[in-house]
């Protein structure tokens, strides 16, 4: 499913909630510990239920794959294991090669958010500082590789890939995704870049600097930390994408995580924990980013800059 | 990344560049290797695809002409309308559910949590509801999928363990609850995104805009009404149309959980297509799906962006 590939103003994850509003008051009516009447905490604990109720299948996943399948069977889901077992999550784990998969992942996702951003970079210089003609054409063109469902795409891709070898290749699936992310990447960039200081452009200008000099020396680095975000997101939306690896990756060697994990469910020797292992090894590495990028990724960021 | 909120200037006139003494012309150059990939990735197989709705392919034989013959077939076949009901059933829980949910979380973790007690506990929260977001679909279909287990699941046994066993259910695998299954998993795993956006928006507004209505007596749910949905309806349009889209081309917790059934029960245009391709092996059929959810989600974005734009004029005129 594709339903990353749109959260187009996730970039937004902004900064901590009413605190610009915060800055800008006298701080005494916005700091906590004001007045809290006893609806006050009727909300909080609404707002704790559904935290709860949110986080809990990921508790229940994370709880019962430690569990060995007659501890599950004997007390149930909610209990907490008897012992620490772990045979359901090491079964899993030499049954797929999961390092393999999980290099692939990486590798995958990796080299498409590297190349997506590249060539939004160059795309977004022509369109929101070279200001091309016809370049709302352009852009809306762009971004149909956003919009299309991926299924228009498969069979005329298929065919093209094995007719250049590709087929059951990695770098199929880093091709096709380096242009679906990057269009995502051309749209927010190039209207990043349409305001970009003039002032600093003309002085790059006027020193004798080139396109491609001011492209690299000015306009990289200023715009660095919008080219972070996007690196971050389009590697996530890469590791998660899953209907173009299924079908272009057909051989184990070359599975990712996701497709690797989900060809396995409902298969006659997973047994119960086991199978919340195997959702459990799916969720780690993307817990892991969260954690990682958390930060990077709420360093006020605003909607602003996405539309 | 700009940290200013405000719109970006009005666009200039003329075909000067942003960099003084240069052309915009000369700035092709730097297309050419994002249009390249984008002719060879997606414009030349979209226009394939097309070709393809007018052949009878198995995927063997070279494609036959047969003109309309596969449009016609689409327009009477009740698999493929009863796909794209489910569709309906689908944006129920990837947009209208989330949407609104998302708004009264939102708001309340932002007037109330973030104020009475902190913003950094309303952060957690977000964070907390934003979790199903950052997971594989495939992932969290997996994750609820493997609560839904028919004999020894999550759910089955704790229901039993309450004395409410008569509830308990072949949640995935009967006709009656597995779409309704679905539509659960989907709403789990979507609330998070309008809840982040929408906090987001609220940042513009001003908090004595809600000082004020407070002290004129108006209750929550008033000023929720008039302050909150009035001003972060450009981020309510933008969460309705990507959330459609999304929901539209729903694939992958429809093929790892059900495989479209039990029956049609819960099929989606986009498995539709996927098996027609490769368990039909119905190349040319397949391809015509796929093709008439492109124009749908066409048509349902030309809409949005048509109604939006409507909306902000009048606004102005006002």
């Amino acid at each position: 499913m594709t339903t990353s590939t749109l959260d187009t103003t996730a970039i937004v994850t902004g900064a901590e909630p009413g605190s610009r509003a915060a800055r800008k008051k006298k701080p005494v009516s916005r700091r906590p510990g004001a007045k809290k009447s006893a609806s006050d905490w009727v909300v909080l604990a609404f707002a704790v239920l559904i935290g709860l109720l949110i986080a809990a299948p990921i508790l229940l996943i994370l709880l019962n794959s430690f569990k060995s399948p007659s501890d599950y069977a004997s007390n149930g889901p909610l209990s907490v294991p008897q012992s620490l077992y772990t045979d359901g999550i090491v079964a899993f784990w030499e049954r797929v090669d999961f390092p393999v998969k999980l290099w692939n992942s990486i590798f995958i996702s990796g080299v498409v958010a590297l190349g997506a951003v590249a060539i939004s970079v160059l795309n977004a210089f022509a369109l929101g500082i070279g200001r091309v003609r016809g370049r709302t054409w352009i852009v809306v063109l762009i971004l149909l590789a956003n919009m299309l469902p991926q299924e228009v795409l498969l069979y005329p891709l298929y065919f093209m890939f094995k007719a250049a070898g590709l087929y059951d290749n990695t770098w199929s699936v880093i091709i096709i995704f380096i242009v679906i992310q990057s269009a995502f990447g051309t749209y927010l960039l190039a209207s990043v870049y349409g305001t970009f200081p003039k002032e600093v452009l003309e002085a790059a200008a006027l020193d004798g600097a080139g396109k491609w000099r001011i492209l690299t020396s000015v306009v990289f680095p200023i715009s660095r930390p919008t080219l972070s975000v996007l690196l971050i997101f389009f590697f996530i939306w890469t590791w998660n994408e899953f209907l173009i690896p299924l079908t272009f990756l057909v051989s184990n060697a070359n599975q990712t995580v996701p497709v690797a994990i989900a060809s396995l469910q409902g298969d006659r020797l997973m047994d119960v924990t086991t199978t919340s292992a195997s959702a459990l090894l799916g969720l780690i590495p993307t817990l892991v980013f969260f954690l990682i990028f958390q930060r990077t990724l709420t360093r006020g960021i605003t909607a602003g800059a996405v539309k | 990344m700009t940290t200013q909120t405000t719109a970006p200037p009005k666009r200039r006139p003329g075909s000067e560049s942003l960099i003084p003494g240069t052309r915009s012309r000369t700035f092709w150059v730097y297309l050419i290797p994002g249009l390249a990939l984008l002719t060879l990735v997606i414009i030349v197989p979209l226009v394939w695809n097309v070709y393809l709705t007018f052949t009878s392919y198995r995927g063997i034989r070279p494609p036959e002409w047969i003109g309309l013959e596969n449009w016609v077939k689409l327009a009477g076949d009740s698999t493929f309308w009863t796909s794209f009901a489910n569709s309906i059933a689908m944006i129920l829980a990837m947009v209208v559910v989330p949407t609104l949910l998302g708004l009264v979380l939102a708001a309340v973790l932002f007037d109330l949590v973030g104020r009475k007690f902190g913003g950094k506990l309303a952060s957690f929260f977000r964070a907390t509801y934003y979790l199903p977001q950052i997971l594989p679909a495939v992932i969290a279909a997996i994750v609820i999928g493997w609560i839904l287990r028919p004999q020894d699941g999550a759910l089955n046994t704790i229901l039993e363990s309450v004395g409410l066993g008569g509830l308990a259910h072949n949640w995935l695998g009967s006709p009656d609850t597995a779409l309704i299954s679905l539509m659960v998993i989907l709403v789990w795993v979507q609330i998070g995104y309008p809840v982040v956006i929408f906090m987001a928006a609220l940042q513009r507004v001003d908090p004595e805009l809600y000082e004020a209505a407070e002290l004129d007596g108006a209750n929550w749910f008033q000023r929720f009404q008039a302050i909150t949905v009035s001003i972060i309806r450009p981020e309510i349009f933008v969460v309705v149309l990507t959330g459609t889209i999304a929901a539209l081309k729903v694939f992958g917790p429809v093929y790892t959980l059900t495989r479209g059934g039990p029956g049609d029960s819960t099929i989606v245009p986009a498995y539709y297509a996927y098996s027609e391709f490769f368990q039909s092996q119905q190349v040319g059929y397949g391809a015509t799906i796929a093709t008439a959810l492109t124009i749908v989600i066409a048509i349902v974005s030309v809409v949005f962006i048509v109604v939006q734009r409507r909306l902000e004029k009048q606004e102005e005129a006002r």
